[in-house]
């Protein structure tokens, strides 16, 4: 490319989860301004949540992410029961906890299969990774069906799960229909560990991320549906301090919102998940993690496939554990009685760590709510990576540029529709 | 692959393309559920345009379009006029295409108000003041309700378009499938309040299934009869504010649902 200056634009990103574009501006053989467009219209869900009943919430919020929400129904149900002072039981936790394994195994095996892994492969899209690794392909639909099946069991349905409410479930299933999700996972077992051998011998360009990490960790666990919140740095705090170190910014070009953590740069996701919490897998998932050549951390953003991958094989065995010692619920649920104050919230979407803060009433009507997905958390973090994406590769000509960017994007899974309160591709050389 | 390439290979298959507009994706994620189906389906149907599932884009006119999500933007009112313009067959699918979802709530609220509440600049957020159905826009060939749309209907509304028949989405209530699978009422028997008797069917009476009582999320059924279910509700135990609620959610923009609760 012989041109010193150049605009490029993705006026709109495919195999992500919502909405947004891509801008990039490239002056005098200098990248000058990277944005990360989220046009994703805004649907004001802080907003039109005062008001509400606090019995409500999780259904509402549920409707913020069709990908990931267990993720928006259980931050909500944390963050209300502690304002009203109730602790689910043991046996209700563990099984939120396995709906929650649900969701990690079926957002995961869709973001492998037919969002990221035709990027290494060479195809626009799984249909066509299909036609030439058929076998594979019905692999990872069955994996997708499995993860599905144990949301549907649990929640009563995969998208948006109805069995949940604020206190536990509706209705507890009986030990024999776990039973019968328990079989379809030793199967989908042998094909997480396949998915991880299969990923790990992709083609992984070196480079690795120095910002901070976040991820909520719980002593001995690898956190999931609940815990406290920890920096790869070594700080650790309550989910009610969230606010205290992340702050959300608005920029001009995005309905989504910038945060900072402490005033960093900063991303959440599996790879701070696994770098903070690598010790805490299963002993299957961390011999799978070994066998794909990882250590006990990974900064790799193009490597994040593979932790994905050991993340499916963890939520499974870890949704066997549960099942194998599953004790029924009873009651299924606790009552929670209207109570006013504040609660917090965070767990871990599969895409990162989600937080909500609500304010009640003594009624129960919400007075005020603050949701902090893991994409705005993460978009500052993904426009550093672009930018240096970009600042490597302006010899390229636009198209093959373009796709560098796009690919470095779908590395981090971005949700875009939970974001927006969140994307579009310029790049703009001049 | 080149685009005239995929072209070439589409052998006379009809085009499918799924559009985008205010929404959460879990109905277009509905299609990438179909893990049983995918494969058999993209034999028979051309994938012209999912940016959700691929980077592979075919210009239209596409044989069947369908749209997710409500329209909430002056930009999004103009795109789904070029999308009607592209498409033979327009379907809407899920609540926020049929009603305008829940964020239709914006509504019967104050915009500006909303939009300062969530944004620190709010000057740079560009939307509608209201939240409205894709009908309310362009003609729409099919409606498929739902939040989020079921599998199995979705299944039959693309198996029966291919085939050239009208699908078999019955427009009764949620009450029908609860007899049918053989459930008992959780109202009478529980005194749960349940929105079964005027909701569309659909989900299988997924609610009832789990000894709750349906909340509505398919919108209301031909010719729901919303003021004897109010009077049953209060029986309930509900509260006016309490009803007012219940039918303020994901099909609140729906003229039937709006007319009792409106989130007044």
């Amino acid at each position: 490319m012989t041109d010193r200056s150049r605009e490029l634009v993705v006026s709109a990103l495919a195999r992500i989860e919502g909405e947004s574009a891509l801008r990039i501006v490239v002056s005098d053989g200098q990248v000058t301004d990277v944005q990360l467009r989220i046009y994703e219209p805004p649907r004001f869900f802080e907003a039109f949540l005062r008001g509400r009943q606090h019995t409500e919430v999780a259904d509402i919020t549920s409707r913020i992410c069709g990908i990931c929400p267990v993720a928006y129904q259980a931050s909500a149900w944390q963050a209300i029961e502690a304002v009203c002072g109730i602790e689910p039981t043991e046996p209700i936790s563990a099984l939120r906890r396995l709906l929650y394994c649900g969701e990690w195994i079926s957002s995961h095996a869709l973001h492998i299969y037919m969002l990221h892994a035709p990027d290494f492969l060479g195809y626009p899209d799984v249909v066509a990774m299909a036609r030439d690794h058929r076998a594979i392909v019905e692999r990872g639909l069955r994996l997708k069906k499995a993860g599905n099946a144990v949301l549907e069991t649990i929640g009563g349905r995969a998208i948006h799960p109805v069995n949940t409410r604020v206190g536990g479930f509706y209705r507890a299933p009986l030990p024999a229909e776990l039973t019968s999700i328990a079989e379809k996972l030793r199967q989908a077992l042998d094909d997480a560990l396949a998915t991880t051998a299969w990923v790990a011998g992709f083609d992984f360009p070196d480079y690795e991320l120095d910002c901070d990490l976040l991820a909520v960790t719980k002593p001995d666990e690898y956190a999931i549906e609940s815990g406290t919140v920890t920096s790869a740095r070594g700080l650790t705090f309550p989910a009610q301090n969230f606010s205290a170190h992340v702050v959300e910014h608005q920029v001009p070009h995005s309905t989504a919102l910038h945060a900072t953590f402490d005033g960093r740069l900063f991303l959440t996701g599996p790879l701070a998940r696994y770098t903070i919490s690598s010790a805490s897998l299963s002993p299957v998932a961390r011999q799978a993690a070994r066998a794909a050549g990882h250590g006990d951390t990974c900064r790799n953003p193009h490597r994040s496939i593979v932790v994905r991958a050991v993340e499916i094989v963890y939520a499974i065995t870890e949704a066997l554990r549960i099942i194998d010692s599953y004790e029924r619920p009873d009651p299924a649920f606790i009552p929670v009685p209207p109570a006013a104050g504040e609660g917090h919230g965070v767990s871990e979407a599969p895409r990162g760590l989600l937080y909500h803060r609500y304010r009640l009433d003594q009624d129960g009507h919400i007075e005020s709510a603050a949701i902090v997905p893991p994409t705005s958390q993460n978009q500052a973090a993904i426009e550093a990576d672009l930018r240096r994406t970009a600042a490597a590769r302006l010899q390229l000509p636009d198209a093959e540029l373009t796709a560098a960017c796009e690919r470095t994007i779908r590395n981090y899974d971005p949700c875009i529709s939970c974001s927006a309160h969140f994307l579009k591709l310029l790049i703009d050389r001049r | 692959m080149a685009n005239a390439e995929r072209g070439a290979a589409n052998h006379g298959r009809p085009s499918l393309a799924v559009w985008k507009f205010a929404s959460c994706d879990g109905c277009q994620l509905t299609l990438l559920d179909c893990e049983d189906e995918l494969l058999a389906l993209a034999d028979q149907v051309q994938i012209s345009h999912f940016l959700e599932a691929s980077s592979q884009v075919l210009p239209g006119p596409y044989d069947l379009s369908l749209v997710e999500g409500s329209i909430t933007t002056p930009a999004d009112a103009c795109r789904i006029k070029e999308v009607r313009a592209q498409s033979k067959v327009l379907v809407t699918i899920g609540a926020c295409a049929t009603a305008g979802g829940i964020q239709a709530l914006r509504n019967f609220g104050d915009t500006d108000e909303f939009r300062s509440a969530v944004y620190a600049s709010p000057q740079y957020i560009e939307t509608l003041a209201t939240s409205t159905a894709i009908g309310d826009h362009v003609s729409v060939d099919f409606e498929l309700r739902g939040c989020p749309i079921d599998k199995g209907q979705l299944i039959e509304l693309i198996t029966a378009f291919l085939i050239g028949r009208k699908p078999n989405v019955p427009d009764t209530s949620v009450c029908t499938q609860c007899k049918r699978r053989g459930l008992t009422c959780v109202m009478v028997a529980d005194g749960t309040p349940c929105l079964g008797p005027v909701t569309h069917a659909g989900c299988g009476a997924l609610c009832p299934a789990v000894g709750r009582g349906c909340y509505g999320c398919f919108g209301p059924m031909t010719g729901a009869n919303l003021p004897a279910l109010t009077r049953q509700l209060r029986e309930c135990g509900m509260t006016d504010l309490a009803v007012d609620l219940v039918f303020s959610t994901f099909n609140v923009g729906a003229p039937e649902f709006a007319g009792r609760g409106g989130g007044q």
